[in-house]
């Protein structure tokens, strides 16, 4: 078979001559000539990936062939929604993504607002970025601890854990709920700063970039790390269109793609935000462009804290929200998670019902085509790796 | 855009076109130059990122609204592509030769909808319902409560209240609801 020439088995040389059979470059797979085994890793998650799996087939420790199966954590969410008034909507769509609710609920706020024609107030708006960016700093703190653990370094794990747990409690002062928050409702947010919520979160920025210089010391200075990553899941230029690639996975390959920037919402044209690019494209390059990322997240939220006003309206006046009905209309709104595009398209047909509502996450593309396609010639140990590296969230593909 | 709708407008019958946002413009076109348009946008005009192909159920039109959702980088523009589809005999023309993960949607669409893509692969495979045989449950005729009624029957120790009456029969059983008294 043929090896990319910067991949990290170049110097390896298969032992092709036990295993023939070969059209248009694929192997032919035959699993009664014991040649080849089928296992499945999953749907047990090693690491943060969530409950999905990848169907196996192995020559030795080498993967042939590779398939994910979804459905493990189908709920119905788009199916539940038409049957719901738009504001019973609210508690279902933080449950698409686990670890970053926030971006599904700023999306389902901003597209009812966009097709309703509300317009919400500046001080909601610095409340929407700040809660989006501290949940993005939640989500890659939870991301990288994965990414330790699926090399073997749980006490990275330990440590990110921890440390987002630190934000989580933030969460709850702000919203009453630590993972599901339901804070962003159409028309602007639910509450106010708490006091004393900005001394807090600024000790907690302290803490946290001393946690990431230790992180850089442990993690991305070894030299394990170094030699398992780097050459591992190469994503070239070509690929990014091509597979629809998005997120920090399009930026390490040089792809500047990040919608705060090219597409600005609600504060970030004030903001001071940087296009993050690698060129490598393997998954060492990925985990660098993600931690700069979140060193940037900590700029961010200096910066909000230092923009966002005092005082002033957080609350847009609405309708009777149980019988507000919503012109038809069709809207997609996208906002930038930690995967990358993260959207809602919806559709209205002016009950007060959705007609339809499709939540487009960035692992529906990265989980599926582009892990089946990286995961061929690589060895079984480096397949969680991979999972992690292209960050998978199975619930934003079933939804 | 407008030059863009305009060039378009020589080539394919555009049947529609709205300007959403900015940055978001919808326009209709006709089934059968789904691939010509598609193609077009892709390799001429930078319309390269693929973001979903959904489906809509307009049941009382008897007709699927397909939306293909394309992105250009460097204009940072989207466009939303609609097709109307008849709903019998749901079939589309594949477009896994443009993108290499539109099949993704492709399937989920057949398996969701009940919408066919000839040709497309893998396309017959379970998304997330393994061992499906009702019909698909995203058409807007396909009845939930039912479904559940007769899926998961009511098990054995367990009953259900609807509050309102529950309230009166064991509260307010002597309550005389009336409209005077409310006032």
């Amino acid at each position: 078979m043929i090896k990319n020439s910067e991949s990290k088995y170049k110097d390896f040389v298969a032992d092709r001559s036990k295993y023939p059979q070969e059209e248009n470059g694929k192997p032919v797979i035959d699993l009664s000539s014991h040649k080849y085994t089928k296992i499945w890793q999953g749907p047990q998650h090693p690491g943060v990936t969530g409950n999905m799996s990848v169907e196996l087939i192995v020559t030795g420790d080498e993967i042939v062939d590779a398939k994910t199966r979804v459905g493990y954590l189908h709920r119905g969410f788009e199916k539940l929604m038409e049957r719901r008034r738009y504001i019973q909507c609210f508690p279902i769509v933080c449950r698409i993504c686990v670890p970053e609710p926030d971006t599904n609920e700023y999306c389902v706020s901003a597209a009812m607002e966009d097709l309703a024609g509300i317009e919400i107030p500046e001080k909601a708006k610095w409340l929407r970025t700040l809660n989006l960016e501290m949940s993005r700093l939640a989500n890659f703190l939870m991301w990288i601890g994965g990414q330790a653990g699926s090399l073997g370094m749980g006490a990275i794990s330990q440590w990110t854990m921890a440390m987002r747990d630190y934000w989580l409690d933030l969460f709850e002062e702000l919203t009453g709920g630590r993972v599901y928050h339901m804070y962003m409702i159409p028309g602007g947010v639910r509450k106010d700063l708490p006091d004393g919520f900005e001394e807090k979160a600024r000790e907690l920025i302290i803490r946290t970039r001393d946690l990431l210089y230790d992180i850089e010391r442990v993690f991305f200075n070894n030299s394990i790390v170094k030699s398992r990553l780097i050459g591992l899941g190469i994503i070239t230029p070509e690929m990014v269109a091509e597979y629809g690639i998005v997120g920090p996975n399009a930026r390490a390959c040089g792809v500047e793609n990040d919608i705060r920037i090219n597409n600005p919402y609600v504060k970030y044209a004030e903001l001071n935000v940087k296009m993050i690019t690698a060129t490598e494209g393997d998954a060492y390059a990925r985990a660098k462009v993600r931690y700069r990322e979140m060193h940037q997240t900590l700029d961010l939220i200096t910066e909000i804290f230092d923009k966002m006003p005092a005082g002033g309206e957080i609350q847009a006046k609405l309708p009777n929200v149980l019988h507000w009905k919503i012109p038809a209309g069709q809207t997609y709104v996208k906002a930038e998670s930690t995967r990358g595009e993260h959207g809602f398209y919806m559709v209205s047909d002016g009950t007060k019902y959705p007609r339809r509502v499709f939540a487009r996450g960035a692992s529906y593309t990265h989980s599926i085509s582009v892990l089946e396609k990286l995961a061929v010639n690589i060895s079984i140990s480096d397949l969680a790796a991979l999972m992690v590296s292209v960050h998978s969230c199975p619930p934003e593909i079933e939804r | 855009m407008e030059n863009l709708i305009k060039k378009l407008e020589q080539m394919v019958d555009v049947k529609s076109f709205v300007k959403k946002r900015e940055d978001l413009y919808f326009l209709t076109a006709r089934e059968e130059q789904i691939i010509v348009l598609l193609a077009y946008l892709k390799e001429k005009e930078g319309f390269n990122h693929l973001a979903f192909l959904q489906a809509v159920d307009y049941i009382e039109d008897n007709k699927f609204m397909l939306t293909y959702m394309l992105y250009n980088l460097d204009k940072k523009m989207n466009l939303g592509i609609n097709v109307f589809i008849d709903r019998e005999k749901a079939s589309m023309t594949s477009i896994h030769s443009l993108w290499h993960h539109a099949w993704q949607y492709q399937r989920e669409l057949h398996e969701l909808f009940g919408i066919d893509f000839p040709g497309s692969p893998r396309v017959k495979e379970s998304f997330v319902l393994e061992g499906w045989d009702e019909m698909p449950p995203m058409r807007r005729d396909f009845d939930t409560l039912e479904y559940v009624e007769r899926t998961f029957y009511p098990r054995p120790g367990r009953s259900t209240n609807d509050p309102k009456d529950y309230m009166k029969e064991k509260k307010y059983k002597n309550f005389v609801d009336s409209p005077k008294l409310r006032r």
